[in-house]
């Protein structure tokens, strides 16, 4: 019989691990809400630490895919367990019987407007790290008129109990340095400005992006984070925040700021997900096994999970989740 | 807004109008005074900071925050014994900057 897996997702760790899953000679399908593979990863420009296109990146993922059974458009409307493993009824009618199940549903970004004190949604010159990504792709947004001073606040969504998420968001830090790079790439007279508490390069190449953006780009990076933002008379930003290794409180004046929005829980599949029985963490994203040796697994026989929907996580973290949850199922399935 | 009158000045570094002719001087000939990371090494291990108030990480902030006239009263303390550009982990050659800034 067809050793049918289920896969909830079609971003980076869901192609990746479907990719891996029929290379060990297992059926994956992928289940995927939107029009189109790729997830996040996919409206993307550039990525941190290099600079690297993104989609030199998601085209090989695609073509890791080709041949898998994919239905776009179409999410699980139910879950149920069976003698054979699980049953689930697809929202296009259809109903597909698989052995395992993997998680890989992602992250929604923070919805800025919450942290209403940046007045995205009430001032036109308040963008999102996404919409900026998206200035990178196409080269247009009406609200990025020849900007001259541009500031980038850090953690917004994030390491932040009044919004509920005293996590850190793991990325956004090097991509506010890297879309400060880019900026300055784009508009070489403007000053650039990023407002962190704390700046935090984890991976390999990502000190190497803060000097850079420090030495070659001229970045001026300063402790505290923004407080509040208003308009002048002239329809400009005026900001306020302490600059706390200075230790007196700061005011200036921008054309444009970029809110780096954090991740949250993708809650589009909260129904599934307590179908499953599987519980959430103290972030609000799923709860695996262990975070050391049960990275990939639940406290449930059968189901897994991979990627952003347990924790933040870089793009390399995703997709070695990914390739590990394609093991742990194909030992899952040989030692029922 | 500045009405022209207040009980005590207003502490705000206003970054619209302070001026950085010193700071984009010395830039130019010492591009390393971006690279500072606040880490403090080199106000730790300052001979003259355990006794007055000199600290060269402080002293970048000043001239990068329009306070040259403080940055500059600070510099006197200066031994120029160099430990603090040992210490660097960014490799900035501090002792040269602080001459630089008093030139």
């Amino acid at each position: 019989m067809k050793e049918n897996i289920l896969i909830i997702g079609g971003g980076a760790a869901g192609m990746e691990a479907a990719t891996q899953l029929k290379k060990l000679g297992l059926t994956p399908i992928i289940i995927e809400k939107s029009e189109a593979l790729g997830g996040h990863i996919a409206q993307w420009d550039r990525l941190f630490p290099a600079f690297h296109p993104a989609k030199d990146v998601v085209a090989p993922m695609l073509d890791g895919v080709k041949g898998i059974d994919v239905r776009l458009n179409t999410e699980v409307a139910d879950i149920q367990r069976d003698a054979d493993g699980f049953k689930a009824a697809l929202s296009n009618g259809e109903t597909i019987n698989a052995k395992a199940v993997v998680l890989a549903t992602g992250f929604d970004l923070f919805k800025a407007e919450r942290k209403q004190e940046y007045g995205y949604g009430i001032y036109n010159n308040v963008i999102t790290s996404l919409e900026l990504e998206k200035f990178f792709r196409t080269g247009k947004d009406e609200r990025i008129n020849n900007p001259q001073k541009i500031g980038f606040v850090h953690c917004v969504g994030a390491r932040d109990v009044k919004v509920g998420n005293t996590y850190c968001s793991k990325v956004c830090c090097t991509t506010a340095l890297k879309q400060a790079c880019e900026m300055k790439e784009v508009f070489p007279n403007a000053e650039v400005y990023t407002f962190y508490m704390d700046l935090r390069m984890f991976g390999p190449g990502y000190e190497d992006l803060y000097l850079k953006t420090q030495k070659d780009f001229d970045v001026k990076c300063i402790r505290g984070r923004v407080c509040e933002v208003s308009e002048d008379m002239d329809g400009r930003l005026v900001i306020k925040a302490e600059d706390t290794l200075f230790g007196k409180p700061l005011k200036m004046t921008l054309d444009l700021l970029v809110l780096m929005c954090s991740m949250e829980k993708n809650k589009s599949i909260d129904k599934i997900q307590q179908q499953l029985g599987i519980a959430n963490n103290s972030d609000g994203f799923m709860q695996n096994r262990d975070m050391y040796l049960g990275l990939n697994g639940t406290a449930k026989d059968g189901v897994f999970v991979a990627g952003t929907c347990t924790a933040p996580k870089s793009l390399p973290d995703t997709i070695a989740e990914a390739r590990s949850v394609a093991v742990e199922v194909f030992n899952y399935i040989n030692n029922k | 807004m500045d009405f022209g009158f207040c009980l005590s000045p207003s502490s705000h570094v206003k970054m619209d109008t302070i001026d950085l002719t010193t700071f984009n001087r010395l830039k130019e000939t010492n591009p390393d005074v971006n690279t500072c990371i606040a880490c403090g090494s080199c106000t730790a291990t300052c001979t003259a900071g355990n006794f007055t108030e000199m600290s060269f990480r402080r002293i970048l902030l000043m001239l990068q925050r329009g306070k040259e006239d403080e940055a500059k009263k600070l510099i006197q303390h200066c031994m120029l014994c160099g430990k603090c550009t040992l210490v660097c982990p960014r490799g900035i050659n501090i002792r040269k900057i602080l001459l630089d800034i008093t030139r």
